[in-house]
């Protein structure tokens, strides 16, 4: 019965010392027992006492997030069993940190710098190698262009020779215009509108030359990889140059000078391949030694990391503690289980003592029970089975504190509820069939052949040969004509007693609810009510006949005739509907006036209460959480409350019955398809006598089996299950309105963290 | 298409007007705003910060945080919120969403360009363009010297060329033309911008008309302000009101003619919806101006959410970011440079 009731719980009143506040927190989340309440909700997360010490933990946790950042480039995994060394405080751990990540900072600073620079040489080398390039093809080129030009001329010069090729090529020195150029490299994407750009911008007075890389560079800005392109631009002017470099400058594309001499280009390469062997060298070595720092780094990770995250969460804690204004001791409220074992409080106890020990604080830890009005937390002893059904629960709601709880039913009737929608081997049982297959499991079928002629099962041909099936139905029902109407029948009226029965479960604990919570009045009520409701349903449903129900309700003094089922049936069916009548009334009025008395009668009484109270105080002992409302009463809205409770309940009642005919409706689906699929598809191929067609009807029964089957009827069937329980079962009795009971414990942090 | 907008409606853009009311209900609440006045030092607003959903934007940043840093961050979590929806929007949803950056593309051009005029790094320029008003050749504006060239050069290729029309000159840049190009442009995308909404109709139309036109007049009451004892004639300025909104055109006409705030002050409190801004003012102030129009424009945008099917709401979800984005930046400012007296002068309430 652990699991009805949720445990017991007590509100705790903790005085801790200043000194050894820290301490005791730390050893208490090792426990896990306390569910610390916020006595500072008021106050915004920095003005609380403990938040320069958060915001350190924060800072902490953000270098660590860093490291673990630069680890990850590394390609480095932080150990998962780190080296644990004890003695590991706080404040060292922060200095510590700080000087890590300055280390690290610099060194990726320069590591940044080298990169840099040798990213540049690379970028320079090629646009050297490229451009000399250019130029080496452009002079073969126009050197075979001057020989022609030559040859031509040494020719007598044809008439049909252009003369303005003549002009230009033999211009004299003196006029040539210096043509300048800039040379650089381009990201390949941007180097086609860097073109238009350039084109616009100068009027077309520029040739462009440009050749892809191959491979990706690495842009030395960035430092990320990228496909580029050499250019040459060759320009004349000043003006056009400057309008050049803005460009350059505004696309991202790098410039490096260039000389047209053969000689210097050969040197230039030089000198840069040498320059990027050593620096190749030196940007290893501090790679190297970047991840043997990391490595460092990545023994103590873990360890570090929990720790930040543990005195994080023992500092936010402490932040819920109210301070006592003398600023010397705490004062945490906890709310805790009741009854814990005898060991249990020994070791709080103990950890209390050896939190003021460890801490030199000069007073132990005070620790005394308070009297609450408030409503604990709901805690329940769960294991891995029950847990289940207990989080579908949950998921409707946590239960208030003690209320009646539905994941003791649940852990039955949710499988049961499933299995009739579902059909597992149980209720495979009932219906004597698997896999829509008849089994003639306990004993022969009660019904043979009239005579040899009918070889089919048709409900013509057959009578009872033998005594009645002992269980179940009768096999050879499957596949007769009057299968259907037979099972749907028998399965509408089944559902309809699991759902009366479920309800009247429900009633029943509501009952117990109201019991439990010594609310007499709405004890007599539902008292009233459940009875009412279990009767009239037992009828119901002993009572196949719906004729008998419309009737009883029609014309409730009229001869029954044949339908009379039972002796003194027409007397009790007036008298339920009488009891019916009466008890929609009954449930509608009383309650608004009987709270209404019970109002006055509090009233009258407030003037001692009041002095009872002020004994209390001075007494020192009890302190009173929470203070009772005295609103005034408000006879209408009670009212009207109960009016909508009333037409609620009376209308529920019905169609909540109706709604678990949706156990017979899928029921009936399920085992329709399966048998649809049997029939039609794996004994229709089988039926051809062809290896192929049977495997294709292998194949798709397969399918159509573990996919509509297995997969979507067993998702129809929980949730259905699932609205079964959720609505018709806990609307019946179940609040779900109080809170989790979540204690502080070390244990947890992981988990909520990723 | 009017009434039936809700049938289709969600079909492409219901998805997205959920993410953008989910967001807005991330904005800060005025319980965040009182407590985030009541910071000490910058650390106690990343602080503040890390419980919204600012917090894994600020929570890599080293500890002394700088005003820019916070402004950054939060702008950052804008765009990358804004290129979200952009990526999933479909047509006209797209379009819509494109629209809304054009006004930061129009300040961006006119800050690199001014920024040139007085010789400033590029770089440094680009830094203090809003993230959502970049394109591909924004740095190239550096090498325009005119109008034309300006055009021709670069904003040929942006969606702002439609909206240059109006201003090619080849006259040189001086702050003077910059000033009256911003306007311009401002005014050709604001009439824009109304004509495309208008387009799309349904309860898109009516809500944006209704918000594109408190724009509209709000920036022909600026432009009559700055414009009050500079050289520009009154023809000149009655060219750069928008030409729709509540002023159009009769109080155009009489803005065009003010010579003094008083006189704007006579001619606006003659439409109903600007008379409480200006009841609010004191004679011949024009400082708490912005205030009071950022605070009715932030009520207006609000509304906007109180309708479905629309694309209102994403206009009004970014302005609204703006907003909290220019509050934050402001306390900030106010906590860094202690003067925690003056927090309240230019923190406009969202909701």
């Amino acid at each position: 019965m652990d699991l009805l009731r949720s445990e017991p719980m007590q509100l705790v009143q903790l005085i801790i010392p200043v000194e050894s506040a820290h301490c005791s927190i730390s050893y208490l989340g090792d426990l896990g027992l306390f569910q610390f309440k916020d006595l500072n909700s008021e106050k915004s997360p920095f003005q609380r006492t403990y938040a320069t010490q958060i915001k350190r933990c924060g800072e902490m946790a953000r270098k660590l997030r860093f490291f673990k950042e630069q680890m990850t480039k590394a390609g480095l995994s932080p150990y998962a069993r780190s080296a644990m060394s004890d003695d590991v405080y706080l404040d060292n751990l922060e200095v510590k940190l700080g000087e890590l990540e300055a280390e690290l900072i610099e060194m990726n600073a320069n590591n940044e710098k080298l990169q840099h620079s040798y990213n540049e040489l690379i970028e320079y080398k090629l646009v050297v190698q490229k451009a000399s390039e250019f130029f080496h093809s452009a002079q073969n080129h126009a050197a075979v262009k001057q020989r022609e030009v030559e040859a031509h001329q040494s020719g007598e010069g044809s008439i049909d020779s252009p003369l303005l090729l003549e002009q230009e090529m033999v211009t004299d020195p003196s006029k040539q215009v210096k043509l300048g150029f800039v040379s650089g490299i381009i990201q390949r994407e941007k180097s086609l509108a860097f073109e238009r750009i350039l084109f616009r911008a100068t009027r077309g007075n520029v040739f462009l030359k440009q050749s892809a890389v191959e491979g990706p560079v690495t842009d030395p800005a960035s430092g990320e990889k990228a496909e580029k392109n050499v250019f040459v631009v060759f320009y004349s002017g000043e003006r056009v140059r400057n309008k050049i470099v803005k460009i350059c400058e505004a696309f991202g594309a790098n410039r490096y000078s260039f000389t047209e001499d053969l000689g210097k280009q050969f040197q230039i390469i030089a000198e840069v391949s040498r320059r990027i062997e050593e620096l190749k060298t030196t940007i290893d070595f501090g790679l190297v030694h970047q991840i043997n720092l990391l490595q460092t780094i990545a023994c103590h990770f873990e360890q570090w990391s929990h720790l930040v995250k543990k005195e994080k969460s023992i500092y936010h804690t402490l932040n819920m503690l109210s301070i006592d204004v003398t600023r010397k001791c705490l004062v945490a409220e906890v709310t805790k289980l009741k009854n814990e074992s005898s060991s249990l409080i020994l070791q709080i106890q103990n950890v209390l003592q050896q939190a003021t020990v460890d801490s030199n604080a000069q007073i132990g830890t005070v620790f005394h029970v308070l009297q609450t009005k408030e409503s604990p937390p709901t805690y329940f002893h769960t294991n891995k089975f029950t847990s289940a059904f207990q989080e579908i629960v949950d998921a409707y709601g946590i239960s208030k504190y003690q209320e009646a709880n539905p994941g003791v039913f649940t852990i039955i009737t949710f499988p049961f509820l499933f299995a009739v929608m579902f059909g597992d081997w149980g209720h495979g049982l009932l219906y004597n069939e698997f896999f829509s297959v008849p089994f003639e499991l306990f004993a022969p079928s009660a019904y043979g052949c009239r005579d040899p002629s009918c070889r089919d099962a048709t409900t013509a041909g057959l009578v009872k040969v033998r005594a009645t099936y002992p269980f179940g139905v009768d096999p050879k029902w499957h596949g007769t004509r009057s299968e259907l109407p037979f099972l749907n029948s028998m399965k509408m009226k089944m559902s309809i007693l699991l759902g009366v029965a479920q309800m009247n479960l429900g009633i029943i604990l509501s009952y117990f609810n109201a019991k439990f919570y010594g609310n007499e009045l709405n004890i007599r009520l539902f008292g009233y009510l459940s009875l009412l409701i279990v009767v009239k349903w037992c009828t119901g449903s002993q009572a196949d006949l719906y004729h008998v129900m419309i009737y009883m309700f029609l014309s409730p003094t009229d001869d029954l005739g044949e339908n009379q089922l039972f002796f003194g049936q027409k007397f009790l069916q007036i008298l339920l509907l009488l009891a019916a009548l009466v008890s929609v009334p009954w449930m509608l009025f009383p309650k608004p006036f009987l709270l209404k008395k019970q109002h006055d009668e509090r009233h009258r009484g407030q003037s001692y209460a009041l002095l009872e109270t002020n004994l209390d105080d001075s007494d020192g002992t009890e302190l009173h959480h929470g203070s009772s409302s005295h609103e005034e009463f408000q006879f209408s809205e009670i009212f009207v409350h109960q009016l909508i409770h009333t037409i609620e309940f009376v209308l529920g009642a019905v169609s909540n019955t109706a709604s678990y005919l949706r156990l017979w409706a899928l029921s009936l689906a399920h085992s329709e398809l399966s048998s649809v699929f049997y029939d039609k598809v794996l004994l229709l191929a089988w039926g051809f006598n062809n290896i192929t067609i049977l495997i294709i009807g292998l194949i798709v029964f397969i399918c159509a089996t573990v996919g509509v089957l297995l997969v979507m009827e067993t998702l129809s069937a929980f949730l259905h299950a699932l609205r079964l329980h959720w609505v018709e079962f806990q609307g019946k009795f179940y609040e779900g309105e109080g809170y989790k009971f979540q204690p502080f414990s070390f244990a947890s942090l992981g988990k909520e963290d990723e | 298409m009017y009434g039936f907008e809700a049938m289709t409606f969600n079909i492409h853009g219901g998805y997205l007007e959920a993410i953008v009311r989910g967001h807005r209900a991330g904005l800060l609440t005025p319980a965040d705003y009182n407590n985030l006045c009541q910071c000490e030092t910058l650390d106690d607003i990343k602080m503040h910060l890390s419980a919204t959903e600012y917090g894994p934007y600020l929570q890599n940043e080293p500890s002394p945080l700088h005003t820019t840093t916070i402004v950054e961050k939060c702008t950052l979590k804008l765009v990358d919120e804004y290129k979200h929806m952009l990526c999933q929007a479909t047509e006209p949803l797209s379009t819509f969403l494109e629209y809304i950056t054009y006004g930061h593309m129009i300040d961006n051009v006119v800050l690199i360009v001014t920024g040139t005029l007085h010789e400033r790094d590029v770089q440094e320029l680009l830094e203090k363009c809003h993230p959502l008003g970049m394109f591909d050749s924004i740095a190239t504006l550096a090498v325009a010297q005119n109008m034309r060239e300006l055009y021709r050069l670069v904003l040929v290729d942006t969606p702002l060329a439609p909206y240059f029309s109006e201003c090619i000159t080849s006259e040189d840049l001086d702050d003077m033309n910059i000033e009256i190009m911003r306007n311009t442009l401002y005014k050709a995308y604001l009439e824009d911008f109304y004509k495309f909404c208008q387009k799309l109709g349904g309860a898109t139309a009516e809500i944006m008309s209704d918000l594109l036109a408190f724009e509209a007049d709000r920036r022909a009451v600026n432009i009559t302000i700055n414009s009050i004892g500079t050289e520009l004639t009154r023809d000149d300025r009655r060219k750069l009101y928008s030409n729709f909104g509540l002023l159009y055109p009769y109080g155009h006409e009489e803005l065009a003619v003010c010579e003094d705030i008083d006189q704007v002050r006579g001619t606006m409190e003659k439409y109903p919806p600007y008379q409480s801004i200006f009841s609010k003012l004191s004679y011949g102030e024009s400082q708490m101006l912005d205030k009071a129009f950022y605070e009715e424009e932030v009520k207006r945008l609000c509304l906007a959410f109180e309708q479905q099917f629309h694309y209102g709401v994403f206009f009004a979800y970014m302005r609204l970011r703006e907003q909290e984005i220019r509050n934050l930046m402001w306390i900030s400012e106010c906590v860094a440079q202690n003067q925690k007296s003056r927090v309240h002068d230019s923190v406009v309430f969202i909701f």
